[in-house]
């Protein structure tokens, strides 16, 4: 059952490439062309996010902070010295892995909501920074000049170069997540989010392994930032450090299913379809919707289906295999065994 | 030479004294037993050994090396395993990944790490649960799952704190097979355990805590008809 589940897996997984690979193809209208566009970026950023948040089980409301210093690294590096900005968003992506040991050295030592708030606080304080700094433009913000355009210069008049690149960014972080899920470092996450005492006692250094985990995500996020500066060519403190960014990344990959690969991904679909939606229903960039939107979400979320979408599927298809199962008094057993221990659990806690 | 030799240590919590000046010592291959009332200090001295707590003064030496203040992580390299007094598996992973993720300790490698933790689940009764989540197994089955788990870092001495407890009589002589079994793999076990019928025939020393001092140390017998301790534990219930 466990070989046909991952090649079901696979197949799910190579359809989704294959519509990803023709989208641009059938896609004539430029809106929808950027909409896949956002849902790949958005995508992108849970999965990045869903490294530390997600495995490793800290939540990070702070995200932005370093999707903000990759977009400001590379755009700053080609305005003020001219570097290439695919030098530039390798630099943005170092930097923000970097200075992600300053943001962990002083949130990881809270846990829990302490450490959710601890991270807002830091990305806030990075906001304040970049709105008063003036070399970086302060709260006017920068302009990416578009003097040199084509695959070289990462700089294009049309959207299509954009979609590649954000796919090709996608599967990237996609493999590398993957690898890390496969590996020990995988294993360690996840005993570090279900028990982190237990953890330390077969010899897991916690608090090295969640700074691997910050540092991988902090990276990606960067990489992710940049390539928004490269599409919109233009940022500024607001649409690049903003909290409503940092609780973005962590509902995509909370809605799909925090701890999956796939899950924030289903997660983007979800939620820039709607925010899209909305925004064409309510006109312009009211900016108060978006946040009405993220908030109804959690609320649903938290209520009805903790999990995520890839969660509530799962239990979906388990529920399926019970009921065909025709030992039914195997399937009775083991859920009582469970009913059993989540009683003996709750009364010990 | 001793394989842990704890002397001299005392814990202290701002006023309350946990442990005090407590010394004894486990030589390789022992099972040894650490008794006493609720609230005498057993789990705060597992804590110490294990890195958990540094203790307020004395040494804890390891094979000569001392442990004492060592943080969690490194005792668990030094050689010292631990369980915990609710068994704190993984829960969201499988009875196998519970093992396997402490068998990595010893090998980076996935697939040696998945088979010798099919080993370990073998040695303690477990193999048939390997793909069961942990979650979903009883609490006999989740406190074996931790002993394998500790195990599985090959250490030099295994702490048990509490394994016994709420068990029927046929699940707590699972435990006492499996305790056997792990002294003749040569590993030390320092064994806390309400459950007396199951740690007094095979312990080769008692040490019995009372208010956080050491009251007693030698055989099961000779700790069993000591005044003081039947007035510890006849003054406690
Ligand atoms: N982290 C802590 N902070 C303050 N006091 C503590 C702490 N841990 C334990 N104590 C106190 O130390 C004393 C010894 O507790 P400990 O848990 O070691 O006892 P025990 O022998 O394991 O008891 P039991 O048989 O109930 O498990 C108790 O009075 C307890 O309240
Ligand atoms: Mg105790």
């Amino acid at each position: 059952m466990i070989t046909t589940t991952r090649m079901k897996a696979v197949a799910i997984s190579l359809v989704c490439l294959a519509a990803a690979l023709v989208i641009p193809a059938v896609v004539q209208s430029a809106s929808y062309l950027n909409l896949a566009i956002l849902v790949l970026m958005a995508a992108q950023l849970g999965v990045s996010w869903n490294i530390v948040g997600g495995y490793a089980g800290q939540v990070s409301l702070g995200h932005a902070a370093f999707y903000g210093l990759g977009a400001y690294c590379s755009t700053l590096m080609l305005v003020k010295f001219g570097v290439n900005p695919w030098i530039g968003v390798l630099c943005g992506g170092l930097l923000a892995a970097i200075l992600s040991v300053g943001f962990g050295w002083s949130c990881f030592r809270l846990k829990g909501h302490y450490f959710a708030m601890a991270t807002i606080a830091v990305a806030e304080l990075v906001q304040i920074w970049f709105t008063e700094w003036e070399y970086g433009g302060a709260a006017v913000g920068l302009y990416v000049p578009m003097d040199r355009t084509g695959w070289l210069w990462m700089n294009f008049a049309t959207k299509l170069p954009y979609y590649w690149l954000a796919l090709g960014l996608l599967l990237i972080t996609l493999a590398v997540n993957w690898w890390i899920e496969r590996s020990y470092i995988g294993y360690y996450l996840r005993a570090i989010k279900d028990e982190p005492d237990a953890a330390r006692s077969i010899g897991v250094n916690i608090a090295r392994y969640k700074q691997i985990a910050l540092s991988i995500s902090a990276f990606f996020t960067a990489i992710g930032g940049s390539l928004y500066a490269q599409k919109e060519l233009y940022i500024d403190p607001n649409s690049v450090l903003s909290t409503a960014l940092s609780i973005k990344m962590a509902l995509v990959s909370i809605l799909g299913g925090v701890g999956t690969l796939f899950g924030p991904v289903i997660g983007s679909v979800v939620l820039t379809t709607i925010e899209e939606l909305t925004r064409t229903v309510f006109g312009g960039t009211g900016r108060g919707t978006d946040t009405i939107i993220y908030a109804t979400l959690i609320i649903v979320i938290a209520v009805f289906y903790p999990t995520g979408v890839v969660g509530w599927w799962r239990n979906i298809l388990r529920r399926r295999v019970l009921n065909t199962a025709s030992n039914t008094a195997d399937s009775e057993q083991s859920s009582s065994q469970v009913a059993g221990a989540a009683a003996v659990k709750g009364g010990q806690v | 030479m001793n394989l842990l030799d704890v002397s001299h240590v005392s814990k202290r919590f701002g006023g309350l004294t946990a442990n005090e000046d407590v010394s004894f010592t486990v030589d390789k291959g022992q099972i040894v037993g650490l008794i006493g009332p609720n609230g005498a200090g057993k789990t705060t001295l597992f804590n110490c050994v294990a890195g958990y707590f540094p203790p307020s003064s004395g040494t804890i030496m390891l094979d000569g090396q001392n442990i004492a203040g060592l943080s969690p992580e490194a005792c668990a390299r030094a050689g010292v395993a631990r369980t915990f007094q609710i068994a704190r598996t993984f829960s969201s992973m499988t009875a196998c990944e519970n093992v396997m993720t402490a068998a990595m300790l010893i090998t980076r490698s996935v697939s040696h790490a998945r088979a010798s933790a099919m080993r370990w689940l073998a040695f303690a009764n477990l193999e048939h649960f390997a793909d069961k989540p942990a979650a979903s197994m009883t609490i006999s089955e989740q406190r074996r799952l931790a002993v394998a788990r500790a195990l599985a870092i090959q250490p030099r001495i295994l702490l048990l704190d509490e394994v016994m407890a709420g068990l029927n009589p046929s699940e707590v002589k699972q435990a006492v097979d499996v305790v056997l079994k792990i002294r003749d793999q040569g590993i030390s076990s320092l064994i806390v355990e309400h459950v007396l019928e199951g740690i007094m025939p095979i312990a080769d020393k008692i040490i019995v805590l009372d208010r956080g001092r050491k009251i007693a140390d030698g055989t099961p017998r000779q700790v069993s008809s000591d005044p003081q301790v039947i007035s510890a534990y006849l003054g406690d219930a």
